[in-house]
């Protein structure tokens, strides 16, 4: 009864959802061999080497990895700050 | 005459591969092709209890690639249909007694003389699916509609892909319908969104495969069950016709079916 009460007002969401949200996470790591943890790293690398040519904000930066069809894309968005100064080389 | 070379395989055991290569090859052979299937499961045979041939084995895979009899010898011709055989696998060696290059002649000698060649891979990813995998020119992976099968099935397309061995064709089977509609179960939609590949098959759980597999008949001889007509629209789909999928609900009364119809806006999975 209370299941079907929280199915009702859609509190709990279906055990299918649950299995197709984790398998979701599952398949892109399984597929890129890519652990979060190296995510992480790759990140702030990246934020590293293009934050020595131009300048951004850290905590806006975005990356993801994606899925399309069968392809996983890394995907990164990276706002810049608006240039105030001459470049230094 | 040139065969085409389908592999069934799923990554993860007991998803229902054997059962799925002797019904698809049933429902061939039902529908006039010259079939035959290869059991490359070395040391854990199965094909033949399945099929209802285990009495009638004399010679097997390892025997036909060691020399020691033809390929014809080998070729158990299965009474019930006009043109379906068996090559089983060895019981007693283990899967390093073929190779993939063993399989791939073997099937080159076969391809002038039948229409379809099905081989029942072992589970994993070992050398046993590599002989399976070997010769394919399309590859049936079948999974059943649990985190742990679609995640194999995902590992094993991977696979095939790398290998260059497609097409890859997906038969969901063991699907729940009074599960998936309740939300307890992964849908076809769910199963092809994550693994985006092509269905070619939807096969409902149903206790008449239990009841067929302990009498050695295949559930696809059977007219009335819907597990054997959905290995029946299999068949009908790899001979190139377009056969719409079952509707998993027929199952309920009319009016159950008609409220269901307005609710999903008239999917039938």
């Amino acid at each position: 009864m209370s299941n079907w009460l929280e199915q009702l007002l859609g509190k709990k969401s279906k055990s299918a959802d649950q299995a197709k949200e984790r398998l979701k996470l599952v398949l892109i790591h399984d597929r890129t061999d890519l652990s979060p943890a190296v995510l992480e790293s790759l990140k702030n690398e990246l934020l590293a080497v293009i934050s020595r040519h131009v300048e951004i904000d850290p905590g806006a930066v975005v990356i993801n990895l994606t899925q399309d069809g069968r392809e996983q894309r890394l995907v990164a968005d990276i706002p810049l700050r608006p240039a105030r100064r001459p470049r230094s080389g | 005459m040139v065969a085409k070379v389908v592999t069934v395989t799923s990554g993860k055991g007991g998803v229902g591969k054997t059962t799925t290569t002797a019904n698809v090859a049933v429902a061939l052979a039902a529908l006039g092709q010259k079939v035959v299937c290869i059991d490359a499961d070395i040391g854990l045979r199965n094909l033949d209890v399945v099929l209802g041939l285990e009495n009638r084995i004399v010679y097997d895979l390892v025997d036909v690639v060691e020399g020691r009899c033809r390929l014809r010898q080998a070729m158990i011709r299965d009474k019930r249909l006009p043109e379906l055989y068996l090559i089983p696998a060895a019981q007693t060696r283990d899967k390093n007694a073929v190779s993939p290059s063993d399989m791939s002649r073997l099937c080159d000698e076969l391809r002038q003389e039948v229409d379809w060649i099905l081989i029942d891979s072992p589970a994993g990813i070992e050398r046993g699916f590599r002989n399976a995998l070997a010769p394919a020119d399309m590859v049936l992976v079948v999974t059943n509609p649990e985190v742990s099968a679609v995640r194999d099935a995902d590992r094993i397309i991977g696979i095939v892909e790398a290998e260059e061995k497609g097409p890859v064709r997906l038969i969901l089977n063991r699907v729940n319908p009074t599960l998936t509609r309740r939300g307890d179960m992964l849908n076809a939609d769910d199963v092809l969104e994550l693994l985006a590949v092509e269905l070619i098959g939807i096969v409902p759980e149903d206790e008449s495969v239990i009841i067929s597999t302990n009498k050695g008949q295949p559930v696809a001889l059977d007219g009335k069950s819907r597990a054997g007509l959905a290995f029946q629209n299999i068949a009908r789909r790899l001979m190139g016709e377009s056969v719409p999928f079952l509707n998993l609900d027929d199952g309920d009364g009319f009016l159950k079916r008609l409220t269901r119809l307005f609710r999903s806006g008239g999917s039938t999975g």
